[in-house]
């Protein structure tokens, strides 16, 4: 299971990238992947929309079943990642490549909930 | 057998091209013997028994009294033809228990002996065009080429270590050619491992799911279950009312008689990546609604299909519940695939 450790980890398996410049970039981890199986579809909301921490914000569904995505920010959606929203199936071959979004932080002291890599790994190995 | 091994759209797409290997050990075995036994399973199953010869099976269905159906199965006629029929009848794993304790309730008699012997087998599935090709060298005592769908044998499979006894149906659930291998526990890890390095592509529970809804065939639990009937289910064809009376015969005629009111058709949204799940709500222009029994992403057609219950009678434009929204779809005619 791939788990880099350059990024942060929410515990509902998305990965967050802190660019440094008061936004972040979101995505779903190799575990995430795996789990669901062959992704079919992505659903995000629009640019500009607010995500709120811990709260339901989009839904990736795969060939056995439909998940949300739960934000492990709070903030407002400033990209979105258009190719990976037509072919959201490129998720399982590169889960780290394949961003969904990018939010400015309303409160960056929120990573501090998320797991280091290390963290994570042992989350998911429990 | 894993939902998966490498991944459900790929593995479907090897067996719809090459040849895939399923374990499906899990699947119960029952087996009637005794002089009694072929009036037995006459009187519980609606398929006409009588017609197989040794080395042939047939799908058939168990019903209750009113009719629904209790499970979808494979009879084989097991014996040799020198003495009495003895069948062997493959049931659905989650089934198994309830079967065998109706069947050998319903079905007991004194010339008539009931026994679940699913311990006694493990069940290997290969399926694909290459199957035959694949199978045919570790195979002897039989011509697998002259096999025909439907018919089994007995025959030795010369495995890695050792010669095994096996018996082979030309049998499936994916709507290919292939063959399902009937062996000993013990028997059938070697058994695996020499088709797999073979190039047999293990596959999972995923995988047989997207081929038998893409072949349309049933799964108990979503297309048939004791709320539906046989002739709703599209099942009429394995029902022989002229054979004699048997458990539901009388309900599911007469529910013939007065009309069938829902039948099942295959449901494809326009946007083709919305993969329709078990119980999504579908809705017509006039208000009448529909349901769907079984749903997923198509790797031979390249788009999302399902299952459904509509009222008899529908039209082709619908409207799936999904998303929070409704979703534009049309309903068709199954199958879906055909070799």
């Amino acid at each position: 299971m791939d788990i880099p450790g350059n990024l942060k980890y929410s515990q509902t398996h998305e990965w967050v990238l802190d660019n440094g410049d008061g936004t972040v970039t979101i995505g779903i981890t190799d575990y995430a992947q795996a789990e669901l199986g062959d992704i079919t579809y992505l659903e995000l909301p629009d640019l500009g929309r607010e995500l709120t921490y811990d709260d339901p914000f989009g839904t990736v569904e795969s060939v056995k079943a439909a998940s949300e995505l739960i934000a492990p920010v709070t903030g407002v959606i400033t990209e979105l990642n258009q190719p990976v929203l037509d072919d959201p199936e490129v998720i399982n071959g590169d889960p780290y490549g394949s961003w969904m979004l990018k939010v400015r932080l309303s409160n960056p002291s929120e990573l501090e909930n998320l797991l280091t890599a290390s963290d994570y790994a042992e989350f998911t190995e429990a | 057998m894993p939902v998966q091994y490498t991944g459900i759209l790929q593995e479907a797409r090897i067996v719809r091209s090459a040849a895939g290997l399923f374990d499906v050990s899990h699947m119960g075995q029952v087996v009637v013997s005794g002089p009694g036994a072929l009036s037995a399973v006459q009187r519980l199953l609606t398929n006409d028994a009588s017609k197989l010869a040794p080395g042939r099976a047939q799908y058939s269905l168990m019903c209750r009294d009113d009719g629904g159906i209790l499970d979808d199965l494979i009879v084989y006629r097991w014996d040799d033809g020198t003495a009495e029929p003895e069948f062997l009848i493959v049931v659905n794993a989650s089934n198994r228990e309830q079967d065998f304790g109706w069947m050998s309730s319903r079905g007991s008699g004194d010339d008539v002996t009931w026994r679940d012997a699913s311990d006694d087998y493990a069940l290997i599935a290969l399926q694909g065009p290459n199957s035959q090709d694949l199978l045919a060298p570790f195979v002897s005592g039989t011509d697998l080429a002259g096999l025909r769908y439907f018919s089994h044998t007995k025959a030795e499979f010369r495995a890695l270590t050792k010669r095994t006894a096996v018996h082979i149906a030309r049998t499936g659930y994916t709507g290919e050619d292939g063959f399902e291998l009937f062996c000993t526990p013990d028997d059938s890890p070697e058994i695996w491992v020499t088709l797999a390095n073979a190039g047999a592509r293990p596959c999972g529970l995923g995988a047989r799911d997207v081929l038998r809804i893409e072949a349309s065939y049933p799964l108990y639990g979503h297309e048939i279950d004791t709320t539906t009937n046989p002739y709703e289910a599209g099942l009429g064809w394995v029902v022989k009312p002229a054979k004699g009376d048997f458990v539901g015969r009388d309900a599911m005629l007469s529910a013939r008689e007065s009309g069938i009111t829902r039948v099942l058709r295959g449901v494809v949204p326009v946007d083709e990546r919305a993969v329709p799940r078990q119980d999504t709500v579908i809705t017509f222009a006039d208000g009448r609604e529909g349901r769907v029994t079984s749903g997923t992403m198509s790797p031979t057609l390249n788009r999302a299909i399902g299952i459904c219950y509509v009222p008899s009678h529908s039209p082709e434009s619908a409207l799936l519940e999904m998303r929070g929204k409704q979703l534009p779809a049309s309903i068709t005619s199954l199958p879906f695939y055909k070799r």
